[in-house]
């Protein structure tokens, strides 16, 4: 038996890809976010409530990652944004090389910002650098407050915390606890920033809009 | 789950070190770190499926799991991090700094050598 050192990365090839989106980006003078959650957490609906209301100010393109059908740009073009939809056939997760296709058919030069919503899955995705500038988990109420304890990767590895759907803690729906999603979020990440809204009534929004326009033009 | 789009691209960097060597692979090390772990019943089934018909197939994959570090503010202590309750083991403060989390590596093949033969 012969044993030979390798010491190579496994996800090298799609990290070449994340490299070339990262250049590609910075040439532009771009920012990109990455946004990952479990199915059903509301990114769409973040999406499409935030470009309406920052209208103009802060020019979005969004890059859509599903299994299937192009349901989530269609909603996001209908608020004038340009949205590429990927579709993943399966796969539990964007890849680099499928996100620098897309950035290719998008305006970049015209646009200050590209958010990527990826395929709903809230361990896979994480495990797969796209070339963005930062991720963006989001955790609906719904889904309980010890998701931060059960799935730590990309609690740890996030800019930003969205904690949608706050509209259903009126009137006690459901059960969730803030306060210990936020301390069990910052155990690991001492510094992620965490807004909790609601992309249905707008609650909550303005904060995280301002830290978006923030990340484009810092105060 | 990721664990076969980490098989497959598992495979083709075995097989680019394969086609260097010209010899048959029997067994491979990697390792991941707790933040990009993989789940080792998936990743080895996956593996095993990717790698029929190629000289990948019969392989055997050990997986290394790496602990998450962190270096403790107060008292400067690196340490391995305990997810589900992270602090320094020595002062107990948790203001740490996290290190980066160990990537998904290849880390060794083993090749048949000349004395191996079949049988
Ligand atoms: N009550 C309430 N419902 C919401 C909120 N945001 C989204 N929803 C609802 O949640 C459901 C899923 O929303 P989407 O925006 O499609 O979620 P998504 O994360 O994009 O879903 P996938 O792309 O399929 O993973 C829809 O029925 C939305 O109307 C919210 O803030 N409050
Ligand atoms: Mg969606
Ligand atoms: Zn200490």
């Amino acid at each position: 038996m012969e044993k030979a050192d390798v010491g190579r990365k496994i996800l090298s090839a799609n990290e070449t890809y994340a490299l070339k989106n990262k250049q590609l980006l910075a040439r532009h003078g771009k920012r990109c976010f990455n946004m990952i959650s479990s199915p059903g957490s509301g990114k769409t609906s973040l999406l499409v409530r935030t470009i309406t209301d920052i209208g103009g100010s802060l020019r979005i393109g969004v890059i859509e990652g599903d299994l299937q059908t192009d349901l989530d740009a269609e909603r996001i073009r209908a608020t004038h944004a340009p949205a590429i939809q990927i579709n993943t056939d399966g796969a539990c997760h964007l890849s680099a090389s499928q996100v620098n296709r897309a950035l290719d058919q998008l305006p970049v030069e015209s646009l200050d910002m590209v958010i990527i919503e990826n395929v709903g899955n809230l361990v896979c995705p994480s495990a797969f650098e796209l070339g963005e500038d930062g991720k963006i988990v989001v955790l609906s109420v719904a889904e309980g407050d010890d998701k931060p304890v059960k799935y730590p990767g990309i609690f740890a590895k996030s800019k930003v915390l969205l904690v949608n759907k706050i509209d259903l803690l009126k009137g006690a729906l459901v059960d969730f606890d803030l306060d210990r999603v936020r301390t069990d979020a910052r155990r690991l990440n001492h510094s992620i920033e965490i807004f909790p809204v609601s992309a249905k009534t707008g609650e909550g929004m303005q904060a995280w809009y301002d830290w978006l326009k923030n990340q484009v033009h810092p105060q | 789950m990721h664990e076969a789009a980490v098989a497959q691209s598992l495979i083709e960097v075995i097989l680019q070190e394969v086609e260097q060597r010209h010899a048959k692979p029997v067994g491979a090390t990697i390792s991941c770190g707790e933040l990009n772990k993989v789940n080792d019943e998936s990743l080895s089934f996956a593996f095993e499926a990717v790698a029929r018909d190629t000289p990948c197939e019969g392989m055997t994959l050990r997986i290394e799991h790496k602990p998450l570090q962190a270096r403790c503010k107060p008292c400067g202590r690196v340490f391995a991090v305990d997810v589900s309750n992270p602090q320094c083991p020595d002062c107990r403060s948790e203001d740490f700094e996290l290190l980066p989390d160990a990537p998904l590596v290849l880390d060794e093949i083993e090749f048949e050598g000349p004395d191996d033969g079949e049988g």
